[in-house]
């Protein structure tokens, strides 16, 4: 996979989106770079969430999503990854991380008998997140980091062009959380991919963001981790913090 | 047909099976019963019991509608009711996020109470009330190429997008990222729920469809650690209490289905039970 290079740009133009009487979201515009990392933070119900949907198409909205490579300045298809907040996963469940992995990148349905090549491909994934040993496990018997390895496995397979996370809130303790960054920080270094994550946690969004976006219906303030924690905007919705 | 009937009479050693409608019965089983525990399985994994117990009420209606339209053969007004009402029940339940055993129970009981009306209104509800256990002797040579088409339909379908249905079971918006298109596929599998279950519901009856479909599943899920034991023990107890109550029903003289699902319970709790406390959940 190819590393960061700076020249891959998303752009998220002027997504609003109304549901019922509801106006949700209201003219968002986020651009990302490959190798970037962007934080949308914000209180409960600021849309964060619905924004995801809505770059991912689950939820209808007007405004686009282009993605442009500046070696040639064309406009491509873009390849989206997402990591899910959480799974409707339950203690034991029949389904294995093989299962789950396989039914998002093959057709060959996994109630058959287990695809060899595809299973040693997942494997190789696995193994970046150092979560190959738990290829066999029912995905209702792991951890919450261990779910988030997996999960994030699975979004970069195939690498994605753009990469959305939704921060898990809970089943994931302070190491967990630290390790979630970590992993972050890994992808942004060695891949080619704009990362957007939805943050819960501002201390660690403040210590490995590169740009923070705060949102309440709209952008209400973009810059560094730095001037957002600092602005009047932040400070009247979070109060002050050190970062 | 001939060929399949000798085939039975050769293997098995039992008496039963010199009555034409006996081996029509198995042969019905043999064709229902697995195409009953895959479906299931997904439904189990959503958690969407109640909603197929709806659809399975929802027959009612179907017959009494298909029997006021005066369309002759009765199966066509149901199938057509039964995916109107399978989509409209589905978009009522992804409309609403909160509440919405509630609405799927409102959609059910106002089911059943317009096919109870309809029917007693024109008079026929005697005739038709062998659907609420109904009657797997009475199947036809012709019902059961019908239920054979069925089967291969939803085998096909099960074959092309079951990984597509297993991930949107696990997050819907995952399945987004990864270019399903969920809504469609959704739409497509309640609806063959809902046909398969419209076809069946003469033989199964009323009462008992959705045993069908939860318990060889549920129990399944029970032992099972991986999506091929899941399936393979599902399709497996489906079978063994299918056959097994048949042939029980005809020696001690019972109605087949409350048998085949009386079996499907015991399998369900020794399934609980073998599996320890921890499991529960």
């Amino acid at each position: 996979m190819d590393k960061a290079c700076g020249l891959h740009c998303t752009k998220i133009n002027n997504i609003s989106v109304t549901i019922g009487k509801d106006e949700i979201l209201k003219d968002v515009s986020i651009h990302v770079h490959c190798g970037q990392l962007t934080v949308i933070i914000g209180r409960n119900g600021a849309g964060k969430t619905t924004l995801l949907k809505a770059i991912l198409g689950e939820v209808k909205h007007t405004g686009d999503i282009s993605f442009v490579d500046k070696k040639d300045n064309l406009a491509k298809r873009i390849k989206i990854g997402y990591v899910p907040q959480s799974i409707n996963v339950e203690k034991h469940m029949p389904t294995t991380v093989y299962d789950m992995f396989a039914s998002c990148i093959c057709h060959v349905p996994v109630f058959l008998k287990k695809d060899k090549k595809i299973y040693e491909e997942i494997k190789e994934h696995l193994k970046i997140f150092g979560a190959d040993s738990l290829i066999d496990k029912s995905i209702g018997d792991l951890s919450g980091g261990e779910l988030q390895r997996v999960l994030i496995s699975i979004a970069t397979k195939p690498t994605p062009n753009l990469l959305i996370l939704d921060e898990p809130v809970s089943g994931i303790d302070k190491n967990g959380i630290n390790d979630f960054y970590q992993i972050i920080s890994k992808l942004k270094q060695e891949y080619d991919m704009s990362i957007i994550l939805v943050s819960h946690d501002l201390e660690l969004a403040g210590k490995y963001a590169d740009k923070v976006i705060l949102l309440d219906k709209e952008v209400i303030k973009e810059g560094t981790p730095k001037e957002v924690f600092n602005s009047l905007e932040f400070k009247k919705r979070f109060g002050t913090i050190a970062i | 047909m001939e060929a399949i009937y000798s085939i039975l009479e050769a293997i098995i050693p039992l008496e039963f099976i010199d009555y034409a409608f006996m081996k029509n019965a198995l042969i019905a089983i043999i064709l229902i019963s697995p195409i009953f525990a895959i479906l299931g399985t997904m439904i189990v994994n959503n958690k969407m019991a109640f909603f197929s117990d709806a659809l399975g009420h929802s027959a009612l209606t179907g017959i009494a509608i298909g029997m006021v339209l005066g369309i002759t053969n009765i199966n066509i007004g149901m199938i057509i009711f039964a995916v109107v009402f399978a989509l409209l029940l589905n978009y009522v339940k992804n409309k609403i996020s909160y509440g919405a055993d509630t609405i799927i129970s409102v959609f059910s009981s106002i089911a059943i109470a317009l096919g109870l009306a309809m029917l007693a209104q024109s008079g026929n509800f005697n005739k038709y009330s062998s659907y609420l256990v109904g009657d797997i002797l009475g199947i036809t040579e012709t019902e059961i190429l019908y239920v054979f088409v069925a089967a291969i339909i939803v085998y096909a379908f099960w074959y092309i997008t079951f990984n597509k249905l297993n991930v949107i079971s696990i997050n819907s918006t995952l399945a987004k990222s990864k270019g399903i298109d969920v809504k469609k596929i959704d739409n497509i599998y309640v609806v063959l729920i809902a046909v398969m279950v419209m076809i069946s519901i003469r033989w199964i009856g009323i009462l008992l469809i959705n045993s069908l479909l939860i318990l060889p599943a549920a129990s399944s899920r029970n032992i099972s650690k991986n999506m091929r034991q899941y399936h393979l023990f599902a399709v497996l107890f489906s079978l063994f209490s299918g056959i097994a109550g048949l042939v029980i029903s005809y020696y001690f003289n019972i109605p087949t289905g409350p048998v085949i699902v009386l079996l499907s319970g015991i399998i369900y709790f020794a399934t609980l039970i073998g599996t320890g406390p921890n499991h529960s959940k």
